[in-house]
């Protein structure tokens, strides 16, 4: 109970911290020789105090203090003590506190590493992160506050979705808001700079490790969702196209462009509206994500409890930042005129230019894909759903190109240059298309479009595959980065084409026989832990080549709040993941049994890392 | 200048957008199945509880009188709520009511209507829940209001005394 007390009371410290920041703040722009010391020391205060706060829910949590509604609604005293704790941030006010902390930390880190820089800049982002913050502060103490008190104080909690019992999903959603919110800090100082007429080669230099630092975060955070939607959701697939994957692929989709615009904009003056506009859009679409989530105007597995006041008030909130940042740049910026495209056609600066456009129209597919529903439901009260169909054919045929600028793009000099090696390049280009095609020529799909595709993704595999051991060449973040993306791209066609399934219901003790597999239901055993019962199915699965498989998946019936919950049980190899999972057929003795291969998964979750990797050897690597 | 113009066009598309969250969020975002009014009635075949006889869909509507289909069973909550209504309808002769009745026990919906009494002429048995999912049904209770083998209305939960006011007006 004291716990709430002291969390409730150091969040409404901490909100008023944070106006007594905007007022030093508009002083200390004034009169700007030096940057107020104030200022350092309240910006540790107000993190502090939302450090206390985060703090007094976690200790609510664990010693299970039910006069708390959060800790009521989302614990339950026979969880183990990890999942209390990750249950402080698996609810939406959790989160949200969560979300709060990594602002105020990433401000403070922000003042404290940035050098070099103008004070009135620093002081600027900080009223702009400021604005953030308050708002924040405001939505949470407001609409959805942590430290709500019970009465009378019930015995015992509603427990934690069982799905969300999970060590990847303890710790997706930390890793996820640490990329959220470090766009935030690419936002705030974009505006700031933008306000100060400062964007340029030096400021790029200095925002590309933020950026990098929260593209790294983003990446993992939504791999961690990836692999766990994987195994806990029983789909067997690793990314559905459900409308909150695509909202925190679209950030992503914008701050990898951000990312390459930095890159140019790092060595020459050009590209800063780009800059601007694409450091405004990262940030706001993962507002617009947080409101789509938060609204429950999506329906999908990340639903929060519904509440339309806090939608309203995101609502609001996200159209205020927008129509600010709009104003800023509409207000502050004019491109200086040799910023002009006029670069020549074969150069890095136009690839690059060519790699904005593909992924602004990849984000617009899954922009498009995903708010459309709503407003065709809006407009003509039409219900619909978006599926994976729609996004395959409208991204699939611009990969293609996509790629292939991907491979030759980085060969390429700044300025101007020719292709070099041009006989290797071609010789590369052949081989993998002929590769391709005997690959797809021994299954039964559409050779063609496959062909291309399969091809172009060998392509990229090649040439970075080969410019790791060219030793004129040295972007190696860049080339591990590409790297991992075509190894993606690759894994992600193979699995899609290879990958064969098998559903059907059985008994104990029956059998299930094709001529390629069989599947032998051979006993099942119960096992009771300490907040759950699981039945555990033994599955002996024969392939054609007489191999033989034991797997046991699960079944989890949780006790509180009284849900099943299937657990897959896979067998990960290197060429191949064996996939199965059990459900229970209503009122029958039958389960119905899903037996899927998927070849080259454990390649789809190491290329990701592959690509992050290649986003910390570049924010490690020191400029030359 | 160039840029001036293309700024009135931006901040038009996202005021738009902002309405069209906005009246959203004013929505309700739970996807209801369309009610199927006026549409004929889904051809079947079922067992019926209390005799041993099969009867095709035909056969069961085949009068020319309205006919009320209720989707019940012996676990249903508010289906006990509903059943003192059902009963009051019975005794109108205008009105045919046959039930269906949704996964459930032999045994157990027959104590629930000795318990209750029976407002059925028929009751169907709906074992594994296929036939009410023909009927675009999605939960019990349900009721249907059915007149020359077209279904006039469809009432998804449990009838209330408002909901009986209609029914009387309908058949009227």
């Amino acid at each position: 109970m004291i716990y709430s007390v002291v969390g409730h009371y150091s969040l409404i410290l901490g909100l008023c911290v944070g106006i007594i920041l905007i007022f030093f703040s508009i002083q200390n722009f004034k009169n700007s020789n030096q940057l107020d010391t104030k200022i350092l020391s309240f910006s540790f205060l107000q993190l502090l105090f939302v450090l206390i706060s985060f703090l007094a829910l976690i200790i609510s949590f664990v010693i299970s203090d039910f006069s708390n509604e959060t800790v009521f609604n989302n614990s339950h005293t026979t969880k183990p003590l990890f999942y209390k704790i990750s249950g402080t941030w698996g609810n939406h006010e959790g989160s949200l506190l969560l979300w709060l902390l990594v602002l105020t930390l990433f401000i403070f880190i922000f003042l404290l590493r940035t050098k070099n820089q103008p004070i009135k800049y620093k002081i600027l982002t900080l009223s702009f992160q400021q604005v953030i913050i308050i708002g924040f502060f405001l939505f949470l103490i407001q609409t959805s506050n942590p430290f709500n008190y019970l009465f009378p104080v019930p015995d015992e909690g509603l427990g934690l979705n069982p799905i969300l019992q999970d060590p990847a999903l303890a710790i997706h959603p930390p890793i996820l808001y640490l990329g959220y919110v470090g766009s935030s800090i690419i936002f705030s100082s974009a505006l700031a700079a933008t306000t100060l007429k400062m964007v340029s080669t030096s400021w790029a230099i200095h925002i590309k490790k933020w950026v990098l630092i929260s593209w790294i975060f983003l990446t993992v955070g939504i791999l961690l969702g990836s692999i766990w939607a994987y195994y806990e959701l029983g789909w067997g697939g690793f990314w559905f196209w459900d409308p909150v994957e695509n909202v925190s692929l679209m950030p992503w989709l914008a701050l990898t462009t951000l990312l390459h615009c930095i890159l140019v904009l790092e060595r020459k003056e050009i590209l800063t509206s780009w800059v601007i506009i694409l450091s405004i859009a990262t940030f706001t679409l993962s507002m617009c994500g947080t409101f789509l989530v938060r609204s429950g105007i999506l329906n999908s597995v990340h639903t929060f409890a519904n509440d339309p006041e806090r939608g309203l008030f995101i609502l609001i909130f996200l159209f205020a930042l927008i129509f600010m940042s709009l104003f800023i740049f509409f207000f502050f910026h004019h491109s200086s005129k040799n910023n002009s495209s006029n670069f020549f056609w074969l150069s890095k600066e136009t690839s690059i230019l060519v790699n904005n456009w593909f992924m602004m129209y990849f984000l617009s597919v899954v922009l498009i894909g995903t708010v459309y529903p709503i407003f065709l439901d809006v407009i003509s009260y039409q219900k619909i759903s978006v599926g994976p169909p729609f996004y395959h054919k409208l991204i699939a045929p611009f990969l293609i190109p996509f790629l292939f600028a991907m491979a030759i793009g980085p060969r390429l000099k700044w300025i101007r240059s020719d292709l070099k090696d041009k006989i290797y390049l071609i010789f590369l280009l052949i081989i993998s298309i002929l590769i391709s095609f005997f690959i797809v020529k021994n299954f039964n799909t559409n050779i063609l479009i496959n062909t291309i595709l399969i091809s172009s993704a060998f392509y990229l595999f090649f040439i970075t595959l080969k410019d790791f051991f060219n030793t004129k060449y040295k972007n190696f973040a860049q080339n591990t980065a590409h790297f991992g993306f075509s190894l993606l791209i690759l894994s992600i066609l193979f699995n899609n084409l290879f990958s064969s399934e098998i559903i059907t219901n059985l008994k104990v003790g029956e059998t299930y026989d094709n001529s390629k597999t069989k599947i032998v239901f051979e006993s099942i055993n119960q096992k009771k832990e300490k907040n759950y019962k699981s039945i555990i199915a033994n599955f002996k699965i024969t392939n054609s080549e007489g191999i033989n498989n034991n797997l046991s998946p699960e079944l989890r019936l949780y006790n509180q709040p009284n849900i099943t919950t299937s657990e897959a049980d896979i067998k990960t190899t290197l060429t191949k993941d064996k996939f199965i999972v059990i459900n229970l057929v209503q009122n029958q003795d039958y389960f119905n049994v899903r037996y899927q291969v998927k070849p080259f998964m454990l390649w789809i979750w190491l290329s990701v890392i592959m690509i992050s990797m290649g986003g910390l050897v570049s924010f490690l690597q020191k400029r030359i | 200048m160039k840029k001036k113009l293309i700024k009135y066009p931006i901040i038009l598309i996202f005021l738009i957008i902002f309405v069209v969250f906005y009246k959203s969020l004013k929505d309700t975002n739970i996807y209801t199945p369309e009610t199927k009014i006026n549409y004929d009635i889904p051809i079947f075949s079922a067992d019926l509880l209390l005799l041993n006889e099969n009867l095709t869909s035909t056969e069961i509507f085949e009068l020319d009188k309205f006919y009320l289909l209720n989707i019940w069973a012996s676990w249903c909550v508010p289906c006990r709520d509903e059943h003192s209504i059902l009963m009051t309808l019975s005794k109108n002769n205008k009105l045919n009511i046959i039930g269906m009745n949704y996964k459930d026990n032999k045994k157990n919906a027959k104590s629930f209507l000795d318990e209750l009494g029976n407002p059925y002429q028929k009751i169907i048995v709906d074992k594994n829940g296929t036939n009410s999912i023909e009927w675009g049904a999605y939960g019990v209770p349900e009721t249907f209001i059915i007149y020359n083998n077209k279904i006039l209305k469809k009432y998804i939960g449990p009838l209330n005394q408002e909901l009986f006011a209609e029914i009387q007006k309908i058949i009227k």
